[in-house]
């Protein structure tokens, strides 16, 4: 160590020159990285000029009419926007509603005393998360389906002999999707809580043991105070993803029957483009919401500076 | 936790008089009661789709018919022998196979090494190369001009769309930069005395000591890998490059007529006919489930991890 230190004070010009050479070398080093985040983040950014011409596949650029923000002002008079931003917000709102529950979960969770039972809860409740809407949809079928388990069951214990149709039930689909979103996600979202649980000091709890309060009061004075801050930022989270239901999910489980409830904006902005060839004014709305998308990102960033001191990006 | 769950007993034989400590811990067993209990009913929603899906696999295909709910009904591996005759089921595993262990290779690769180099203060406009790629993680161009440039790229039928653009994920050079930059900085500069030049120092010394982060990501990374879809389903029609989920998703969509005429070939040679469409549906599902299913208990502690590094992290 003695003798880096001498070194360095008797080289110090040497050692300056040799750390910019380094430095210019690490760069074109990292520079294949940046081109790869250019080309496959950046580059699609320049579609967006697509929204202001009017452009159909197969005819070039350049022989395309610019249009300006023609298509922006479509989609005002466009008479499927109202319906698809109702879907988008509804599905959106009651995702939030449900928010609660994961924590709620991990509370439970955490009250566990027995190990293996601990680890069997958080073991299975994870698995949802990590297979695709395909799977959840080929679940989903099996379960609802007028074939399916369910229907099956039912009439077995004759409950109901008229099996229902529960992926085709255009009243109730909002609710149908969100619980499948919260079947695949509970186990997920509450091991954020649970690293949060943990880390709480236990000393609070033996201090209110003390003082002779039971189970429940000390899960409200000690445990959900000291989570509040963990769900505050996924709502504010949440709430920056308002428009961006997720596209995966609807786009599997749409059919004929719900297709009118079901259609949120990310899977308009898929059957305007690919399905009906309208390229620009796909892009224009696809626009619209990368745009509202990162303002309340902001928005909710810069409230969350404000209220709590710490941003949440 | 478990310290709470000690310190209970203990306070309360010392504290309280004999009564009322009865009632007390009558309370407290109607907690765990309605606790375990309402756990154990989510257990089971859970767990009772895959179930199900199981048990009907490898039932009687004509007896399942009648419905199936806990037992098998009756018992055959036909389904299963069938299926995988099926056209197109070997090369679609083949290609999920392949995107999932060649997809893993690729981004453990170039985020581990772009993070190690990121790591390095002296780099040249450092911040600003971080901050360039990082950035990409919270902006998205929106459908269209994905799929455009991907067009462009010539990826469309292209085996490469489903490794290289998710070759470079921020969220993991975090982790991983993340962890190296607690890696004590005596171990590489020794080797850099040594004259080992960045390229040296990061195969031999920081990846080898990156192992648990580079495990996690690599399980993160091969889930992501065979569960995704999407690229498949817009940019590649080539039936050769199929993937399992979009096969299976194809196979739940046809009409009964195909899927019968399916069945039908399936069943050509045998005087009766002896599978259903349900039945193989049911079986797709299992081959495409089964390896998440199977991997994933023992992965289940990296996830675990990795979840929390962002959490603490971000």
């Amino acid at each position: 160590m003695a003798l880096t230190l001498t070194a360095k004070k008797g080289k110090e010009s040497g050692r300056s020159r040799h750390f910019r050479k380094d430095g210019v070398k690490l760069l074109l080093m990292a520079s294949p990285f940046v081109l790869f985040a250019f080309a496959f983040s950046y580059v699609p950014l320049f579609g967006w000029i697509y929204a202001f011409f009017d452009y159909h596949p197969g005819i070039p650029l350049n022989r395309t009419e610019f249009i300006g923000i023609q298509n922006f002002r479509d989609m005002f008079s466009d008479p499927r926007m109202g319906p698809v931003l109702v879907n988008t917000l509804a599905l959106s709102f009651l995702s939030i509603l449900t928010a609660p529950i994961p924590m709620l979960f991990a509370v439970m969770v955490s009250e566990v005393k027995s190990g293996w039972f601990k680890r069997l809860v958080q073991t299975v409740s994870t698995l949802p998360h990590y297979i695709s809407w395909i799977i959840v949809y080929a679940l989903a079928f099996s379960m609802f389906s007028t074939e399916g388990a369910v229907n099956t069951i039912f009439s077995n214990l004759g409950i109901s002999d008229t099996p229902v149709n529960v992926l085709g039930n255009y009243d109730r689909v909002w609710t149908v999707q969100t619980l499948l979103l919260l079947w695949k996600g509970v186990g997920w979202s509450a091991i954020i809580y649970l690293a949060a649980i943990v880390s709480i000091d236990s000393e609070q709890y033996d201090a209110a043991k003390v003082d002779g309060a039971g189970r429940l009061r000390t899960i409200w004075h000690i445990t959900v105070p000291s989570i509040m801050p963990t769900f505050i930022v996924l709502l504010l989270l949440s709430i920056s993803n308002l428009l961006s239901a997720g596209f995966e999910q609807y786009l599997v489980f749409n059919n004929v029957l719900v297709a009118d409830r079901i259609e949120v904006l990310d899977l308009y902005v898929y059957r305007l483009g690919l399905v009906t060839g309208d390229y620009s004014y796909s892009t224009a709305v696809g626009m619209f919401k990368s745009v509202i998308s990162i303002l309340l990102l902001f928005t909710v960033n810069f409230l969350s500076k404000k209220f709590r001191g710490q941003g949440i990006v | 936790m478990n310290t709470q769950a000690s310190a209970q007993p203990a306070g309360r034989t010392e504290t309280k008089p004999a009564r009322r400590r009865r009632k007390i811990d009558w309370k407290d067993f109607t907690f765990n009661a309605i606790n375990y209990f309402i756990l154990t009913l989510l257990i089971l929603i859970t767990i009772y789709p895959f179930y199900y899906i199981f048990v009907y696999s490898i039932s009687d295909s004509i007896e399942a018919q009648k419905g199936v709910t806990f037992w098998p009904a009756g018992f055959s591996l036909e389904a299963y022998q069938k299926t995988l005759t099926l056209p197109g089921i070997k090369d679609a595993a083949i290609v999920s196979l392949s995107r999932t262990v060649l997809g893993t290779i690729l981004t453990v690769l170039c985020c581990s090494f772009f993070a190690y180099l990121i790591t390095k203060e002296e780099m040249l406009l450092r911040k600003y190369v971080y901050r360039f790629v990082l950035i990409t993680m919270y902006f998205n161009a929106g459908f269209i001009p994905w799929y455009l440039t991907m067009k462009t790229y010539g990826l469309q039928n292209n085996f490469l769309l489903y490794i290289v653009p998710s070759a470079l994920a921020g969220f993991n050079v975090i982790l991983i930069k993340t962890f190296i930059e607690q890696l004590p900085a005596s171990l590489e500069e020794s080797a850099k005395i040594d004259g080992a030049g960045y390229m040296r120092i990061f195969t031999s010394i920081i990846f080898p000591l990156s192992m648990p982060i580079i495990a996690t990501i690599a399980v993160f990374a091969a889930v992501g890998q065979w569960s995704t879809w999407f690229d498949n389903w817009f940019l590649v029609e080539n039936p050769k490059l199929q993937t399992l989920q979009l096969v299976l998703y194809t196979f739940l969509n046809q009409s009964s007529n195909l899927a019968n005429a399916t069945t039908e070939q399936l069943n050509r040679g045998d005087l009766v006919r002896t599978l259903t469409p349900q039945s193989i549906q049911m079986t797709i599902t299992m081959l495409v489930t089964l390896p998440i299913v199977l991997v994933y208990p023992l992965l289940q502690r990296y996830f675990v991890k990795g979840i929390m590094m962002g959490a603490v992290k971000g």
